[in-house]
Protein backbone atom coordinates (compact mmCIF):
# COMPACT_ATOMS: atom_id res chain seq x y z
CA UNK A 1 0.00 0.00 0.00
CA UNK A 2 1.54 3.41 -0.94
CA UNK A 3 0.51 5.79 1.80
CA UNK A 4 0.67 9.50 3.02
CA UNK A 5 0.94 9.46 6.61
CA UNK A 6 0.63 12.35 9.25
CA UNK A 7 2.89 11.96 12.49
CA UNK A 8 4.94 8.84 12.40
CA UNK A 9 4.91 8.30 16.52
CA UNK A 10 1.15 8.71 16.32
CA UNK A 11 1.02 5.44 14.15
CA UNK A 12 0.40 3.00 17.21
CA UNK A 13 -2.06 0.47 17.28
CA UNK A 14 -3.56 1.64 20.96
CA UNK A 15 -3.98 5.02 19.05
CA UNK A 16 -6.20 3.68 16.25
CA UNK A 17 -9.32 5.96 16.38
CA UNK A 18 -11.10 4.58 12.89
CA UNK A 19 -9.81 2.24 10.04
CA UNK A 20 -12.28 0.62 6.97
CA UNK A 21 -14.21 -2.78 8.05
CA UNK A 22 -12.78 -5.24 6.85
CA UNK A 23 -16.45 -6.42 5.72
CA UNK A 24 -15.47 -3.78 3.09
CA UNK A 25 -13.80 -5.64 0.71
CA UNK A 26 -10.46 -4.01 -0.48
CA UNK A 27 -11.80 -3.55 -4.43
CA UNK A 28 -12.01 -0.10 -5.79
CA UNK A 29 -15.40 1.04 -5.75
CA UNK A 30 -16.68 1.78 -9.31
CA UNK A 31 -18.36 5.11 -8.02
CA UNK A 32 -17.50 8.43 -9.28
CA UNK A 33 -15.09 10.55 -6.59
CA UNK A 34 -17.49 11.94 -4.03
CA UNK A 35 -20.10 10.08 -4.17
CA UNK A 36 -22.49 8.85 -1.78
CA UNK A 37 -23.00 5.25 -2.34
CA UNK A 38 -19.28 4.74 -1.07
CA UNK A 39 -19.86 6.25 2.24
CA UNK A 40 -23.11 4.43 2.52
CA UNK A 41 -21.35 1.35 1.45
CA UNK A 42 -19.19 1.58 4.50
CA UNK A 43 -21.24 3.25 6.86
CA UNK A 44 -23.50 -0.21 6.52
CA UNK A 45 -20.67 -2.64 6.17
CA UNK A 46 -19.73 -1.09 9.60
CA UNK A 47 -23.08 -1.72 11.49
CA UNK A 48 -23.06 -5.36 10.21
CA UNK A 49 -19.57 -5.40 11.78
CA UNK A 50 -19.96 -4.06 15.37
CA UNK A 51 -24.01 -5.77 15.32
CA UNK A 52 -21.67 -9.11 14.57
CA UNK A 53 -24.26 -10.52 11.61
CA UNK A 54 -21.64 -10.75 9.07
CA UNK A 55 -22.87 -14.86 8.49
CA UNK A 56 -26.32 -13.42 9.55
CA UNK A 57 -27.24 -10.83 6.98
CA UNK A 58 -28.35 -11.29 2.71
CA UNK A 59 -28.75 -7.89 1.00
CA UNK A 60 -30.64 -7.77 -1.88
CA UNK A 61 -29.16 -5.27 -4.49
CA UNK A 62 -30.81 -3.05 -7.18
CA UNK A 63 -30.63 -2.12 -10.95
CA UNK A 64 -28.13 0.80 -10.68
CA UNK A 65 -24.98 2.37 -10.31
CA UNK A 66 -25.20 0.06 -7.09
CA UNK A 67 -25.65 -2.87 -8.55
CA UNK A 68 -21.97 -4.53 -8.00
CA UNK A 69 -22.97 -4.31 -4.15
CA UNK A 70 -21.81 -7.82 -4.02
CA UNK A 71 -18.09 -6.63 -4.93
CA UNK A 72 -17.67 -4.50 -2.20
CA UNK A 73 -19.48 -5.54 0.64
CA UNK A 74 -18.27 -9.14 2.16
CA UNK A 75 -21.98 -10.93 2.90
CA UNK A 76 -24.53 -12.56 0.95
CA UNK A 77 -25.76 -10.38 -1.53
CA UNK A 78 -28.59 -11.37 -4.13
CA UNK A 79 -29.08 -9.10 -7.22
CA UNK A 80 -32.56 -8.54 -8.33
CA UNK A 81 -34.47 -7.35 -11.43
CA UNK A 82 -35.13 -4.06 -11.81
CA UNK A 83 -36.96 -2.64 -9.19
CA UNK A 84 -38.23 -6.23 -7.64
CA UNK A 85 -35.84 -5.43 -4.48
CA UNK A 86 -38.22 -5.79 -2.54
CA UNK A 87 -40.26 -8.72 -3.26
CA UNK A 88 -36.95 -10.99 -3.64
CA UNK A 89 -36.43 -9.61 0.00
CA UNK A 90 -40.16 -11.05 0.88
CA UNK A 91 -39.30 -14.16 -0.42
CA UNK A 92 -35.74 -14.47 1.31
CA UNK A 93 -36.85 -12.46 5.07
CA UNK A 94 -40.10 -15.48 5.03
CA UNK A 95 -37.89 -18.35 4.30
CA UNK A 96 -35.23 -17.39 6.28
CA UNK A 97 -36.61 -15.22 9.00
CA UNK A 98 -33.22 -15.61 11.39
CA UNK A 99 -31.41 -13.33 8.86
CA UNK A 100 -30.90 -9.84 8.41
CA UNK A 101 -32.29 -8.53 4.93
CA UNK A 102 -31.99 -5.74 3.66
CA UNK A 103 -32.30 -3.94 0.16
CA UNK A 104 -30.25 -0.97 -1.25
CA UNK A 105 -32.19 0.76 -4.03
CA UNK A 106 -31.73 3.99 -5.98
CA UNK A 107 -34.48 5.76 -7.12
CA UNK A 108 -34.75 5.15 -10.80
CA UNK A 109 -35.09 1.12 -9.19
CA UNK A 110 -37.12 1.75 -5.65
CA UNK A 111 -39.49 5.03 -7.19
CA UNK A 112 -39.82 4.56 -11.03
CA UNK A 113 -39.84 1.10 -12.44
CA UNK A 114 -40.04 -0.74 -8.68
CA UNK A 115 -42.74 1.68 -7.13
CA UNK A 116 -45.53 -1.21 -7.32
CA UNK A 117 -42.85 -3.63 -5.60
CA UNK A 118 -41.66 -0.53 -2.69
CA UNK A 119 -45.42 -0.07 -1.71
CA UNK A 120 -46.57 -3.27 -1.36
CA UNK A 121 -43.68 -4.57 0.73
CA UNK A 122 -44.25 -1.75 2.54
CA UNK A 123 -47.71 -2.30 2.87
CA UNK A 124 -47.44 -5.97 3.76
CA UNK A 125 -44.77 -4.62 6.59
CA UNK A 126 -42.37 -7.16 5.41
CA UNK A 127 -39.68 -7.60 8.17
CA UNK A 128 -37.04 -5.71 5.85
CA UNK A 129 -34.60 -2.60 5.78
CA UNK A 130 -34.79 -0.63 2.67
CA UNK A 131 -32.51 1.65 2.16
CA UNK A 132 -33.27 4.10 -0.46
CA UNK A 133 -30.62 6.33 -2.56
CA UNK A 134 -32.54 8.93 -3.44
CA UNK A 135 -29.95 11.27 -5.78
CA UNK A 136 -32.79 12.64 -8.03
CA UNK A 137 -31.32 11.13 -11.04
CA UNK A 138 -30.23 7.84 -13.07
CA UNK A 139 -27.05 8.02 -12.16
CA UNK A 140 -25.94 4.70 -14.18
CA UNK A 141 -27.42 5.19 -17.64
CA UNK A 142 -26.31 8.95 -18.35
CA UNK A 143 -28.37 11.39 -15.57
CA UNK A 144 -31.75 10.62 -17.20
CA UNK A 145 -34.62 12.34 -15.43
CA UNK A 146 -35.95 10.09 -12.33
CA UNK A 147 -39.75 10.77 -10.37
CA UNK A 148 -37.61 12.26 -8.00
CA UNK A 149 -35.66 15.07 -10.05
CA UNK A 150 -36.49 18.39 -8.94
CA UNK A 151 -38.83 21.06 -10.59
CA UNK A 152 -36.54 22.78 -12.82
CA UNK A 153 -33.23 20.50 -12.29
CA UNK A 154 -31.90 19.50 -15.67
CA UNK A 155 -31.24 16.13 -16.95
CA UNK A 156 -30.08 14.46 -19.79
CA UNK A 157 -33.96 13.41 -20.65
CA UNK A 158 -35.14 17.38 -19.28
CA UNK A 159 -32.72 19.55 -20.84
CA UNK A 160 -34.67 22.47 -20.33
CA UNK A 161 -35.65 21.38 -16.55
CA UNK A 162 -38.33 19.48 -15.33
CA UNK A 163 -41.24 21.39 -16.24
CA UNK A 164 -44.24 19.46 -13.91
CA UNK A 165 -47.10 20.63 -16.14
CA UNK A 166 -45.94 18.40 -18.69
CA UNK A 167 -43.30 15.51 -16.05
CA UNK A 168 -45.55 15.64 -13.33
CA UNK A 169 -43.56 16.58 -9.32
CA UNK A 170 -41.14 14.92 -7.46
CA UNK A 171 -42.42 11.67 -6.04
CA UNK A 172 -41.80 11.51 -2.01
CA UNK A 173 -41.65 7.65 -1.71
CA UNK A 174 -40.29 7.94 1.73
CA UNK A 175 -43.58 10.27 2.57
CA UNK A 176 -46.07 7.96 0.90
CA UNK A 177 -44.47 4.62 2.80
CA UNK A 178 -44.43 6.31 6.13
CA UNK A 179 -48.70 6.56 6.09
CA UNK A 180 -48.85 2.99 4.98
CA UNK A 181 -49.31 0.88 8.36
CA UNK A 182 -47.18 -2.08 7.29
CA UNK A 183 -43.58 0.67 7.93
CA UNK A 184 -42.48 1.10 11.35
CA UNK A 185 -39.45 3.50 11.17
CA UNK A 186 -39.12 5.48 8.44
CA UNK A 187 -36.59 8.25 8.11
CA UNK A 188 -34.44 10.74 5.27
CA UNK A 189 -31.18 10.79 6.72
CA UNK A 190 -27.51 11.66 4.36
CA UNK A 191 -24.42 11.52 4.38
CA UNK A 192 -22.93 14.53 3.44
CA UNK A 193 -20.74 15.97 6.84
CA UNK A 194 -19.69 14.13 9.45
CA UNK A 195 -22.34 14.91 11.72
CA UNK A 196 -24.91 13.46 9.06
CA UNK A 197 -23.08 10.54 8.44
CA UNK A 198 -23.21 9.00 12.35
CA UNK A 199 -26.90 10.07 12.31
CA UNK A 200 -27.58 7.76 9.41
CA UNK A 201 -25.42 5.12 10.67
CA UNK A 202 -27.73 5.78 13.88
CA UNK A 203 -30.61 5.28 12.02
CA UNK A 204 -29.12 1.88 10.60
CA UNK A 205 -28.46 0.20 13.82
CA UNK A 206 -32.26 1.35 14.49
CA UNK A 207 -33.54 -0.97 11.75
CA UNK A 208 -31.42 -3.52 12.76
CA UNK A 209 -32.50 -4.01 16.12
CA UNK A 210 -36.37 -3.57 15.08
CA UNK A 211 -35.95 -5.90 12.44
CA UNK A 212 -34.47 -8.24 15.42
CA UNK A 213 -37.66 -7.84 17.14
CA UNK A 214 -40.28 -8.41 13.99
CA UNK A 215 -41.28 -4.63 13.87
CA UNK A 216 -42.31 -4.92 10.37
CA UNK A 217 -40.73 -2.84 7.35
CA UNK A 218 -38.06 -0.23 7.92
CA UNK A 219 -37.03 2.37 5.10
CA UNK A 220 -34.32 4.82 5.49
CA UNK A 221 -34.12 7.47 2.44
CA UNK A 222 -30.27 8.89 2.24
CA UNK A 223 -30.53 12.01 0.24
CA UNK A 224 -27.34 11.53 -1.92
CA UNK A 225 -25.50 13.39 -4.40
CA UNK A 226 -24.61 12.21 -8.57
CA UNK A 227 -21.77 14.62 -8.65
CA UNK A 228 -21.66 13.29 -12.52
CA UNK A 229 -25.28 12.87 -13.49
CA UNK A 230 -25.35 16.55 -11.90
CA UNK A 231 -22.16 17.76 -13.76
CA UNK A 232 -20.61 19.36 -10.78
CA UNK A 233 -17.33 18.58 -8.66
CA UNK A 234 -18.50 15.97 -5.60
CA UNK A 235 -17.64 19.83 -3.48
CA UNK A 236 -20.11 21.59 -5.48
CA UNK A 237 -22.50 18.83 -5.54
CA UNK A 238 -23.18 18.13 -1.93
CA UNK A 239 -23.83 22.15 -1.85
CA UNK A 240 -26.47 22.06 -4.63
CA UNK A 241 -27.47 19.51 -2.36
CA UNK A 242 -27.97 21.34 0.68
CA UNK A 243 -29.70 24.12 -0.78
CA UNK A 244 -31.77 22.26 -3.25
CA UNK A 245 -32.75 18.42 -2.73
CA UNK A 246 -33.25 19.56 1.96
CA UNK A 247 -35.83 21.67 1.17
CA UNK A 248 -37.56 19.71 -0.73
CA UNK A 249 -37.24 16.14 0.48
CA UNK A 250 -36.01 17.57 4.35
CA UNK A 251 -34.13 15.65 6.76
CA UNK A 252 -35.63 13.61 9.75
CA UNK A 253 -37.73 10.58 11.20
CA UNK A 254 -41.28 10.68 9.60
CA UNK A 255 -42.50 7.97 11.57
CA UNK A 256 -41.01 6.64 14.67
CA UNK A 257 -42.42 3.79 17.16
CA UNK A 258 -45.02 5.06 19.28
CA UNK A 259 -43.42 4.24 23.12
CA UNK B 1 -2.14 20.71 30.39
CA UNK B 2 -2.50 17.26 28.14
CA UNK B 3 -2.73 18.45 24.43
CA UNK B 4 -4.68 15.64 21.35
CA UNK B 5 -3.01 15.03 18.53
CA UNK B 6 -3.79 12.89 15.83
CA UNK B 7 -2.29 11.21 12.94
CA UNK B 8 -3.89 10.22 9.33
CA UNK B 9 -2.73 7.66 6.74
CA UNK B 10 -3.83 8.24 3.60
CA UNK B 11 -4.21 5.09 1.00
CA UNK B 12 -3.06 7.02 -1.55
CA UNK B 13 -3.81 4.69 -4.76
CA UNK B 14 -7.44 4.33 -3.64
CA UNK B 15 -8.40 7.92 -3.49
CA UNK B 16 -10.14 9.66 -6.36
CA UNK B 17 -9.02 13.16 -5.16
CA UNK B 18 -13.05 14.22 -4.35
CA UNK B 19 -11.80 16.81 -1.69
CA UNK B 20 -14.65 15.84 0.44
CA UNK B 21 -12.09 15.16 3.35
CA UNK B 22 -10.16 18.15 2.66
CA UNK B 23 -13.54 20.37 3.26
CA UNK B 24 -14.75 18.18 6.65
CA UNK B 25 -11.06 18.59 8.09
CA UNK B 26 -11.87 21.35 10.90
CA UNK B 27 -7.56 22.68 11.49
CA UNK B 28 -6.90 22.33 7.32
CA UNK B 29 -4.50 19.60 7.99
CA UNK B 30 -5.84 17.97 4.56
CA UNK B 31 -4.62 19.06 1.15
CA UNK B 32 -4.58 17.82 -1.95
CA UNK B 33 -1.27 16.71 -3.52
CA UNK B 34 -0.06 18.12 -6.78
CA UNK B 35 1.02 14.88 -8.05
CA UNK B 36 -1.38 12.56 -8.94
CA UNK B 37 -1.94 8.96 -8.10
CA UNK B 38 -2.18 5.81 -10.60
CA UNK B 39 -5.48 6.52 -11.24
CA UNK B 40 -4.34 10.22 -12.29
CA UNK B 41 -6.27 11.76 -9.12
CA UNK B 42 -4.57 14.17 -7.01
CA UNK B 43 -4.66 12.20 -3.62
CA UNK B 44 -5.42 13.79 -0.33
CA UNK B 45 -2.53 13.89 1.86
CA UNK B 46 -1.90 15.42 5.12
CA UNK B 47 0.26 18.43 4.28
CA UNK B 48 -0.38 19.90 7.38
CA UNK B 49 0.61 16.65 9.82
CA UNK B 50 1.36 18.91 12.85
CA UNK B 51 -2.23 20.32 13.14
CA UNK B 52 -4.43 17.06 13.11
CA UNK B 53 -6.59 16.49 16.45
CA UNK B 54 -7.51 12.99 15.31
CA UNK B 55 -11.32 13.85 14.98
CA UNK B 56 -11.83 11.44 12.27
CA UNK B 57 -14.14 14.04 10.22
CA UNK B 58 -12.16 13.05 7.24
CA UNK B 59 -12.75 9.26 7.17
CA UNK B 60 -16.23 9.66 8.54
CA UNK B 61 -17.16 11.65 5.23
CA UNK B 62 -14.76 9.71 2.78
CA UNK B 63 -16.81 7.47 0.19
CA UNK B 64 -13.61 4.70 -0.84
CA UNK B 65 -12.38 4.10 3.05
CA UNK B 66 -8.92 5.80 1.86
CA UNK B 67 -8.06 7.45 5.18
CA UNK B 68 -7.26 5.22 9.34
CA UNK B 69 -7.08 7.87 11.79
CA UNK B 70 -4.66 7.63 14.80
CA UNK B 71 -4.95 9.83 17.93
CA UNK B 72 -3.11 10.20 21.31
CA UNK B 73 -2.97 13.06 24.49
CA UNK B 74 0.50 14.25 24.83
C1 LIG C 1 -35.93 -3.45 -17.01
C2 LIG C 1 -34.88 -2.40 -17.14
N1 LIG C 1 -35.25 -1.14 -17.54
C3 LIG C 1 -34.31 -0.17 -17.64
C4 LIG C 1 -33.01 -0.43 -17.37
C5 LIG C 1 -31.97 0.69 -17.49
N2 LIG C 1 -31.56 1.19 -16.22
C6 LIG C 1 -30.46 0.74 -15.61
S1 LIG C 1 -30.13 1.52 -14.17
C7 LIG C 1 -31.48 2.51 -14.36
C8 LIG C 1 -31.83 3.57 -13.36
C9 LIG C 1 -30.84 3.73 -12.27
O1 LIG C 1 -31.14 4.85 -11.48
P1 LIG C 1 -31.22 4.78 -9.92
O2 LIG C 1 -32.05 3.63 -9.49
O3 LIG C 1 -31.64 6.10 -9.46
O4 LIG C 1 -29.72 4.42 -9.47
P2 LIG C 1 -28.42 5.34 -9.47
O5 LIG C 1 -27.60 4.84 -10.61
O6 LIG C 1 -28.83 6.76 -9.61
O7 LIG C 1 -27.82 5.05 -8.15
C10 LIG C 1 -32.17 2.21 -15.54
C11 LIG C 1 -33.37 2.92 -15.98
C12 LIG C 1 -32.67 -1.74 -16.96
N3 LIG C 1 -31.42 -2.08 -16.66
N4 LIG C 1 -33.63 -2.69 -16.86
S1 LIG D 1 -23.10 8.23 -11.84
FE1 LIG D 1 -23.74 9.35 -10.02
S2 LIG D 1 -24.66 7.80 -8.63
FE2 LIG D 1 -23.44 6.73 -10.18
S3 LIG D 1 -21.43 6.43 -9.26
FE3 LIG D 1 -21.32 8.31 -10.47
S4 LIG D 1 -21.83 9.94 -9.04
FE4 LIG D 1 -22.49 8.02 -8.08
S1 LIG E 1 -8.58 13.50 11.82
FE1 LIG E 1 -9.68 15.48 11.94
S2 LIG E 1 -8.04 16.99 12.14
FE2 LIG E 1 -7.04 15.10 11.45
S3 LIG E 1 -6.99 15.29 9.22
FE3 LIG E 1 -8.87 14.19 9.71
S4 LIG E 1 -10.44 15.78 9.84
FE4 LIG E 1 -8.45 16.82 9.94
S1 LIG F 1 -12.43 11.86 0.80
FE1 LIG F 1 -11.28 9.99 0.43
S2 LIG F 1 -11.29 9.72 -1.78
FE2 LIG F 1 -11.92 11.82 -1.38
S3 LIG F 1 -10.02 13.01 -1.51
FE3 LIG F 1 -10.28 12.46 0.64
S4 LIG F 1 -9.17 10.53 0.89
FE4 LIG F 1 -9.42 10.86 -1.29
MG1 LIG G 1 -30.52 7.64 -8.71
Amino acid sequence: MIEATGIKEIIKPENLVYRKTKIMTDNILSYCPGCGHGTTHRILAEVIDEEDLQSQTIGVSPVGCSVLLYNYIDVDIQEAAHGRAPAVATAIKRLLPDKFVFTYQGDGDLAAIGTAETIHACNRGENILIIFINNGIYGMTGGQMAPTTLPGMKSSTSPYGRDVKTMGYPLKMTDIVATLPGTYYVTRQSVNTPANVKKTKKAIRKAVQYQKLDKGTCFIEIVSNCPSGWKMTPVQSNKWMEENMFPYYPLGDLKIPEK
Amino acid sequence: MAKIRGSIVVNIEKCKGCELCMVSCPTGTIAMAKEVNGKGYNYAYPANPELCIGCANCAMVCPDGVITVYKTKI
